[in-house]
């Protein structure tokens, strides 16, 4: 399951979009707005998607997931619009029947989606 | 030919539209659109190196043959994800 949207992501919610029987480790990464950042204190952030490319681009992801790690339990969660300091801004979780495949799928889903997803993120400093 | 430019982000504020409808030459290609909207928006220019092009939503090569009715994004560096 891939989502862009301007929702709160609950990391719970998408646990659960992959949890399965089979599945033995669930890796979880949740990516949180933080301050200071550059030496400055940071007052909320802007993220901005290309959406329809965006969301392709995440399903993108978990194929090559998939292809390499045999995983098909993957979800991939990304906020747009403004989000204050300690907001979620993205979760990925990433279901395995074995704790290494879930680790590995996981840091590579994170890596992967700053290389190739269409979102733009603007921090708007306190002056 | 018609073909849309949709910006985004850096290069929204840059150009100050979204989405632009563009009249083009038959068989021009994603290089070519590049030069042309450049060359149209001078406030582009500092950025094209860092410029990454999309053709109907999937990354296009420079060579690429653009077709009647492509939509076009101008995609600014990517900053999506976390840096945690």
């Amino acid at each position: 399951m891939v989502e862009i949207s301007e929702d709160p992501i609950h990391p719970e919610r998408v646990i659960r979009e992959v949890e399965r029987e089979a599945n033995g480790a669930v890796v979880t990464f949740v990516g949180t707005v933080r301050s200071p950042s550059q030496g400055k204190e940071v007052l909320y952030l802007e993220y901005e998607a290309f959406k329809e490319m965006g969301e392709r681009k995440l399903r993108q992801i978990a194929q090559e997931i998939s292809a390499r790690w045999q995983l098909a339990d993957v979800a991939i969660c990304h906020r747009v619009g403004r989000l204050g300091v300690g907001e979620t801004s993205l979760v990925i979780a990433v279901a395995a029947p074995h704790r290494q495949q879930a680790f590995e799928a996981c840091q590579y889903a994170v890596d992967r989606l700053k290389q190739i997803v269409p979102i733009w993120k603007k921090e708007i400093y306190r002056e | 030919m018609k073909i849309k430019a949709r910006f985004f982000a850096l290069y929204r504020e840059l150009t100050g539209s979204s989405e632009l409808e563009l009249e083009v030459e038959e068989g021009i290609t994603v290089a070519g659109l590049k030069e042309k909207v450049t060359r149209d928006f001078p406030q582009l220019q500092g950025h094209a190196h860092s410029l990454m092009m999309a053709v109907n939503s999937e990354y296009a090569a420079p060579d690429v043959k653009l077709s009647p009715g492509d939509e076009i994004a101008f995609l600014p560096p990517l900053s999506g994800g976390s840096r945690g």
